[in-house]
């Protein structure tokens, strides 16, 4: 198909169904700005994630030169960084405060809000037939207080006293003293202030969601219709839901703490010339509080990336997914040990020895119904027919680096084995490539899959496998030597490991592996261009590109508010007639009934005809 | 100038990159490529599919070599009765999980390889297998039972409470040093408390109590002997910090307000590690491995393993801190007890 057809047939389409002629009044700021479309509000979210995490990923770099070159100086850095930068050499406060800031950023405003922001706000509508969220207004309201937290965080860089550098963990007493650590000054407060917004964001959203999938599914679309992409969205809302309110719960008592003189964390404490008056908290209890989103917050980034990869997989091995039901409850099965698993991070905190071995327990449960994934995404590659686009490729990458990241789990879920491991670049490898690299992953998947739904165009497919080869080289150049390090005991935050005689002898490996860091942010501009340039430039894309079943292929190929001109299709069959024995095509949309299909039919579909 | 030439060395590569880019676009609606379905281009699957298989091939082939190479790095020397039990246990489930990681990443690849598109070919209709899922969900559930159970055995016997004959070491963590304390021939630790410390007496010991009165505050390096169980009873004074003995394989953390403990059994002393690590300067070291603010990467101690007649020489020689500070323990006796505060300013000092 050439581009003219295609615009010739939109015009058809928008032709064929005035219905919604009405909605196309709006002016500029209730189009894109303060849009109500949930369309609008995804790209939104994408477009504030992109920037934050190329804000993240540079911070990393920064931290990276220290660590690879340790004894250089980095006079070349003093233009952008200024006072933390004294005679070529790196602060180490605010080698702290990067750490920090790069870990909160990925973790919450790129990687929660960025890729659920993302993807649940496009596919829901789309993939469960409903014109909008359940909520337009809240909706709205979501992106538009994450933007004022994201404000705010972005201001704390630029404070004389740094933004918050205890760690994205902000464990008090070090949060919550401004005399310990100059990042617990304002920087502290503005991180907690946008953290709160951050939650009452999560909330509006994932109530949204949830909502949403709930009620407004098109005609047929029963719960075991939906695409796995939607089961994601939906536990991940859920989680969101049950969890961040106890973050938040932590904060506004660490807030308490700081300010109004309360003592839930504070306990015998002499810093600074004096002993505080605070007694009888427990810092331990924040760690409770804060794990207790900590943990569930890994799989509510986790989760979306499998439901991505699982639809992606699916159409380009252009086959079922493998044991559809086995994925639905293995990802409940997550979703539901996520909640009691949180004081694994714990072990070594003096708590209870028993209580750690309940937790081992129940940690290492949780590595069945990931296995079972993983298995059953192989078994779907299995005497498929694999079309490599750049989401493919994205999606098999992700698989490599689950289970590789993954694995790793058992080690540390084991509270023997973490008494060694504890804080060690062991767990900095094992959760950026389970968590971090695979999450982004999942995410590229989805951008280059569900960008000629958003913008009409595709993304450039060559591009896209540069991208994703210098990526996927990059991230297990980086990671994979981490492990080394970490079994020797290299401890993770550390701005400088020279002193000491049982680390020292890792100079080479930390310079190769920032070497491999700064090679793999690059390849990250690759992508931008790739991205903004087809936004404007890019291929046109036809109605249904990648041959898929789902329900958004059914839309034009630009949706209007409202999705679809006209009625809303109606769901027949699941998302996963791929390659059916007797079918024309390899493929067969969710809106086809099965009396058009009785070649194909299996025998106990054939009452549905 | 320089800067500015490079500013256009740039330049100029990105604009021959993007023409590149140009021309490869051209190229492809030229040769009607872009008219197939995304993803059915013979090339760029067979490229991808085969560097897949490269990747596999290549990647596995350096992650053999370099493990091997780091293997040695990676080892720490190791110290502790309780340091065999958890390398043995983590090299164990190593190999369980690389077998796990060599199959399923080989499968990974290998398959998307082997199931690349072709023209006029079907994928295998195959949407479930419930024989195979139960299969599949049994075994990694019978696998994980087994290692619960060899973890939750390894660690009740570490977590168990340390005999009452070890030599108890108080380890108090600050910013941003370490600060030792021993019981003395007394073997009785005394009473501390936050608003007892100054610049002096930073435990902030009650000398009140008469067990503190032979405590042996701050020794240059921390003392212990082999084959005997050492407790080391673990505070923080400020913020939270966690005593880290890669030797020994011990970790624990350090918190204000709630006093902490691990015990373990040194197996050789220093100089025979220096002897077997051929490293005449070998120490063995503690790392603190919580993050505790600006001086966390320095806060450095030496451990000293003595044989048990040496450790016993070395204790008898040191001087308990009431005998070297009378006029501390002056005030104590004397009516008050209270004195005022000296300033202390924070600075990140290494312990050394």
């Amino acid at each position: 198909m050439s581009s003219t057809d295609i615009a010739i047939h939109q015009t058809d389409m928008h032709h064929g169904h005035d219905e919604h002629e009405h909605h196309h009044d709006q002016n500029f700021f209730e189009k894109y700005i303060f849009s109500l479309d949930h369309k609008v509000i995804a790209k939104q979210y994408l477009f504030m994630g992109i920037a934050w995490a190329f804000i993240g990923g540079f911070m990393s770099i920064l931290f990276r030169l220290q660590l690879g070159w340790p004894e250089a100086t980095f006079t070349f850095l003093e233009p952008i960084l200024g006072q933390w930068v004294q005679n070529g050499k790196l602060d180490p406060e605010f080698y702290l405060a990067l750490v920090t800031m790069h870990g909160t950023i990925m973790v919450f405003f790129v990687l929660t809000a960025g890729l659920s922001g993302t993807f649940s706000n496009f596919l829901i509508p789309l993939q469960i037939g409903a014109r909008d969220m359940a909520s337009g207004f809240m909706n709205m309201l979501s992106f538009w207080i994450f933007f004022l937290a994201s404000v705010i965080m972005f201001i704390s860089i630029f404070l004389e006293t740094g933004p918050a550098a205890g760690g994205w963990t902000i464990y008090p007493p070090l949060s919550a003293l401004p005399q310990a650590i100059k990042g617990s000054g304002t920087g502290m407060t503005m991180w907690l202030i946008s953290m709160a917004l951050f939650i009452v964001s999560q909330l509006l959203g994932g109530v949204n969601y949830i909502t949403t999938v709930i009620n407004l599914r098109t005609r047929g679309m029963s719960m075991t219709k939906l695409p796995l992409t939607i089961w994601a969205f939906f536990l991940t809302a859920i989680l969101g839901l049950l969890s961040f309110p106890v973050l938040l719960s932590a904060a506004l008592l660490l807030i308490f703490d700081r300010s109004f003189g309360t003592s839930f964390f504070l306990s015998d404490i002499y810093i600074a010339g004096e002993a505080l008056s605070q007694t009888g908290g427990s810092a331990i209890l924040f760690q409770h509080l804060f794990w207790f989103l900590g943990h569930p917050e890994v799989y509510i980034v986790i989760l979306p990336a499998f439901g991505l990869v699982s639809e992606v997989i699916a159409t380009n091995a252009r086959k079922p997914i493998f044991g559809y039901r086995a994925m639905i409850g293995s990802m409940l099965g997550i979703a539901v040990l996520s909640f009691v698993v949180w004081a694994h991070h714990m072990f070594v905190t003096g708590m209870n020895p028993f209580l750690g071995s309940v937790f081992m327990f129940l940690t290492l449960i949780i590595a069945v119904p990931s296995a079972v994934k993983v298995f059953n995404w192989l078994a779907t590659l299995w005497r498929g027919n694999i079309r490599f686009t750049a989401a493919m490729l994205f999606a098999i990458g992700f698989v490599s680096l689950f289970i590789s990241g993954g694995l790793t789990g058992i080690i540390l879920g084991n509270s023997a084995l973490d008494i060694q491991l504890h804080d060690t670049y062991f767990v900095v490898a094992h959760f950026h490539l389970v968590m971090g690299a695979a999450a982004f992953f999942g995410m590229f998947c989805g951008v280059y899959h569900w960008f000629p739904k958003m913008f009409g165009r595709m993304m450039d497919e060559k591009l896209g496998f540069v991208h994703f080869w210098l990526t996927f080289i990059a991230v297990y150049l980086v990671f994979m030597p981490m492990h080394y390090v970490g079994i020797a005991g290299f401890p993770r935050r550390y701005y400088n490991w020279t002193g000491f005689e049982a680390f020292n002898i890792f100079t080479d490996l930390n310079t190769f592996i920032s070497i491999a860091a700064i090679l793999g942010f690059a390849a990250q501009f690759i992508f931008l261009f790739n991205f903004i340039y087809s936004i404007f430039k890019g291929r046109r894309a036809t109605l249904n590109p990648w041959h898929s079943n789902t329900l958004e292929w059914t839309t034009p190929i630009n949706p209007g508010h409202g999705n679809w001109p006209g009625e809303i299709p109606a769901v027949y069959r699941w998302p996963y007639d791929y390659s059916k024995p007797g079918a024309a095509e390899d493929f067969i949309p969710q809106t086809v009934p099965f009396s058009q299909t009785q070649s194909s039919n299996l025998p106990q579909e054939r009452v549905l005809e | 100038m320089i800067t500015i030439a490079i500013g256009i060395s740039i330049l100029l590569l990105l604009v021959v990159l993007f023409q590149l880019f140009r021309i490869g676009t051209l190229a492809s609606i030229f040769r009607g490529s872009s008219q197939k379905a995304a993803g059915t281009t013979k090339t760029s699957n067979k490229v991808n599919s085969t560097m897949l298989l490269l990747f596999l091939i290549i990647g596995g082939a350096a992650f053999v070599w370099s493990f091997a190479a780091a293997w040695d790095d990676m080892n720490q020397p190791l110290a502790s009765v309780h340091g065999e039990w958890t390398d043995e246990l983590f090299w164990t489930t190593m190999i369980v999980i690389g077998i796990v990681f060599v199959i399923t990443q080989i499968l990974l690849f290998w398959y998307s390889y082997k199931f690349q598109h072709k023209e006029n070919k079907r994928a295998y209709y195959y949407p479930h297998n419930n024989k195979l899922e139960i299969i599949w969900t049994t075994i990694p559930a019978v696998v994980m039972a087994l290692l619960v159970f060899a973890g939750w055995k390894t660690w009740t016997k570490i977590t168990s409470s340390a005999p009452a004959d070890a030599v108890v070491v108080e380890v108090m963590g600050k910013q941003f040093n370490w600060m030792v304390r021993y019981p003395g021939p007394d073997g009785k630790l005394g009473v501390t408390k936050t608003t007892l410390i100054d610049a002096t007496n930073e435990f902030g010991i009650d000398f009140s109590d008469p067990n503190s009165h032979d405590d042996i505050v701050n020794p240059l390096e921390i003392h212990v002997p082999k084959g005997k169980p050492v407790l080391f009873k673990i505070r923080s004074r400020d913020v939270i910090h966690s005593v880290f003995l890669p030797h020994f394989r011990q970790k624990m953390d350090a918190v204000p307000g709630m006093p902490t403990k691990f015990w373990f059994v040194p197996t050789k002393t220093t100089s025979e590690m220096q002897s077997e690590t051929g490293n005449s300067e070998f120490k063995y070291e503690l790392a603190c491995t919580e993050i505790c603010g600006r001086g966390h990467f320095a806060m450095r101690y030496v451990v000293v393993v003595d044989e048990p007649e040496d450790y016993e020489a070395w204790l008898a020689k040191q001087q308990a801190f009431a005998v070297q500070n009378p006029d501390v323990v002056a005030k104590f006796t004397s009516a008050a007890g209270q004195k005022p505060a000296t300033e202390e300013a924070p600075a990140p000092v290494a312990a050394e």
